[in-house]
């Protein structure tokens, strides 16, 4: 069957449709990879490019949109493949930290310099906006119950939504920003300077020497600094509650006290100790990888590598607040 | 001259190596004498890197073998050291530390042993004076003897050397290459040198090899390579010898 590319009506009289729609999809291959594609199916010939006109130039209306259509499902499924490989790549990544553990000299000592680098650095930031949030609880919260005659629950309000929710998803967040990018850039300039190629010449594991420490230091740390926020932000809604709108402290620490159980702290210290993991493992993996963004290098891999694992880590944050929530609540 | 061992130190045969189907090294096959300083030449981008990174296992190559005393490449690294091109010193690091950190992370000597072998490795190198500073502290000169004294410290057999005069001037590149046959004969260490500086290394070195086209396009003697009626070798070394001679200028 010889087909030829005329036009839209033409290509339904000779019942060749699907012909045409693979000799266009073939045709447009070829022309991404630089080749000039024949006019006809069964023509193998090439032909110069100044004569040719590509069966999508032909073609109009469905046709094209099917084309597109095509694209978009080869674009998804390659997006889809490559996100699924990049997991696969993470969840070996953090294994071998983990399991880099018994093989790793002197760990102790670089576990404190990362202990110091995450915890004490982020301490300042951490506490600000603890504080800040606790305040802006206790405004909106006073007035919110005050509408009811409720105001004595605002202990309960700001004590249950620190804890359960604020504290761990805000502290993470800040960690993320503060320590995370100095970690995704500090590796990634590793990367980019040959440190980790040097570090396998010498016989040190370059994921043992660089990731256990940070990733460990980040079960400490976030759960201590979740804590702090926490209690900053008890503070906080006190100020706000009893010191500036005249709520009773009695009141106010009565409510706080009886509101919290067990379980309350149980599951703050879990997203606490989760998102710590996840955000650290991120961050690394995104520093350590620096060499694999195709297309770019130098302090532009360096500086998308950060801008990557902080956004990567922000939303696995909120996502996986979600799934935990959704378990516990 | 040093006399050289009949038996390998390193064996490279039928080494293939490609990226996105760009074929940079094609059957490369090469024999590296115990004890001497072998040096490869070739234009930019044929592969000289590549190869040195293959022969240290930090790349996977396609097809092929390398061998170290007859085992396979993977266990090798506690007898291999590795001179970067960009030194690869870690800026937060203090000199001595630059150069304890193998010693650290890869032995169970105690903590002053340790200390006292990279104070020794240091002393070698004339550098004891700047054991506190930090990298970016010191010259660049400096620095490569620093990267030099850290792949030392843990007395490799082997070190291979990734263009150890780049960015150095003519009197620098000399001093490197001094360096490392000095070196050479006190820790007895077998080198593999990549290089674009013929004439120093023509000097310096036991064996040469020329790299082109992905493939060993002649392997001998510094004598052998000047007397070569190979064009490509011909032209490589003059073209060489041009650019030194506007350098010099």
């Amino acid at each position: 069957m010889r087909v030829r590319v005329r036009s839209r009506v033409s290509i339904i009289r000779t019942g060749g449709f699907a012909a045409v729609l693979l000799k266009i999809v073939r045709t447009e291959s070829g022309r991404v990879s630089g080749r000039c594609a024949p006019t006809d199916v069964t023509d193998q010939a090439t032909r110069p490019c100044e004569d040719y006109r590509t069966p999508l130039q032909n073609a109009s209306g469905s046709t094209i949109g099917v084309v597109k259509m095509m694209r978009l499902l080869q674009a998804v499924g390659q997006n889809s493949l490559a996100a699924a490989a990049g997991v696969g790549d993470f969840a070996m990544f953090t294994s071998r930290a983990v399991a880099a553990v018994p093989a790793t000299r002197h760990l102790g000592g670089r576990w404190v310099r990362a202990v110091h680098e995450q915890g004490v650095r982020c301490l300042p930031v951490v506490t600000i906006v603890g504080l800040f949030a606790g305040l802006v609880l206790g405004l909106q919260g006073y007035y919110v119950l005050a509408r009811f005659g409720s105001e004595g629950l605002l202990g309960t309000f700001v004590s249950l939504t620190l804890t359960r929710e604020l504290a761990p998803v805000l502290a993470a967040l800040m960690i993320v920003g503060q320590a995370g990018s100095a970690i995704s850039a500090e590796i990634g300039i590793h990367r980019n300077s040959e440190q980790i190629d040097a570090l396998t010449t010498m016989g040190i594991d370059p994921i043992g020497y660089l990731i256990t420490p940070r990733l460990f230091a980040a079960l400490v740390v976030f759960p201590i600094l979740t804590t702090v926020f926490t209690l900053v932000g008890l503070a906080g809604g006190y100020f706000s509650g009893s010191l500036l709108l005249g709520l009773d402290p009695g009141v106010y620490w009565s409510a706080v006290h009886s509101a919290v159980r067990p379980a309350d702290l149980t599951e703050c210290l879990l997203k606490a100790t989760v998102f710590g993991l996840l955000t650290i493992a991120i961050c690394c993996h995104s520093g350590f990888t620096t060499h694999r963004r195709l297309g770019v290098s130098g302090s532009r891999a360096v500086s998308l590598s950060t801008t990557r694992g902080v956004v990567l880590a922000s939303i696995t944050t909120l996502a996986a607040d979600y799934l935990i929530t959704s378990f516990l609540i | 001259m040093t006399e050289l061992s009949p038996h390998p130190i390193l064996t490279v045969s039928g080494l293939r190596k490609e990226f996105s189907g760009h074929v940079i090294l094609d059957t490369v096959d090469l024999a590296v004498p115990r004890g001497s300083i072998v040096s490869i030449f070739g234009r930019s981008g044929a592969g000289k890197s590549v190869f040195l990174k293959c022969l240290a296992g930090l790349l996977a190559p396609d097809a092929g073998v390398v061998r170290f005393e007859r085992e396979s490449i993977g266990g090798i690294r506690s007898r291999c050291g590795y001179l970067f091109q960009s030194n690869a010193l870690f800026d937060s690091l203090t000199v001595l530390e630059n150069v304890a950190l193998p010693l650290e992370q890869t032995t169970r000597l105690a903590r002053n042993d340790i200390l006292q072998a990279a104070h020794d490795a240091l002393i070698s190198l004339g550098l004891d004076a700047f054991a506190d500073h930090f990298p970016a502290q010191i010259s660049g000169g400096m620095q490569k003897r620093l990267a030099l004294a850290r792949a030392l410290v843990t007395h490799p057999h082997l070190v291979l050397f990734d263009e150890p005069t780049a960015g150095l001037d003519p009197p620098g590149r000399t001093a490197v290459f001094e360096m490392i046959v000095e070196y050479r004969r006190r820790f007895d260490f077998t080198a593999v040198i990549v290089t674009h500086d013929v004439p120093e290394a023509l000097a310096a070195s036991d064996r040469v090899a020329l790299l082109d086209e992905g493939r060993i396009r002649f392997e001998g003697t510094p004598s052998e390579f000047t007397a070569s009626d190979d064009c490509i070798v011909k032209s490589f070394g003059d073209s060489n010898v041009a650019i030194r001679r506007e350098d010099d200028n």
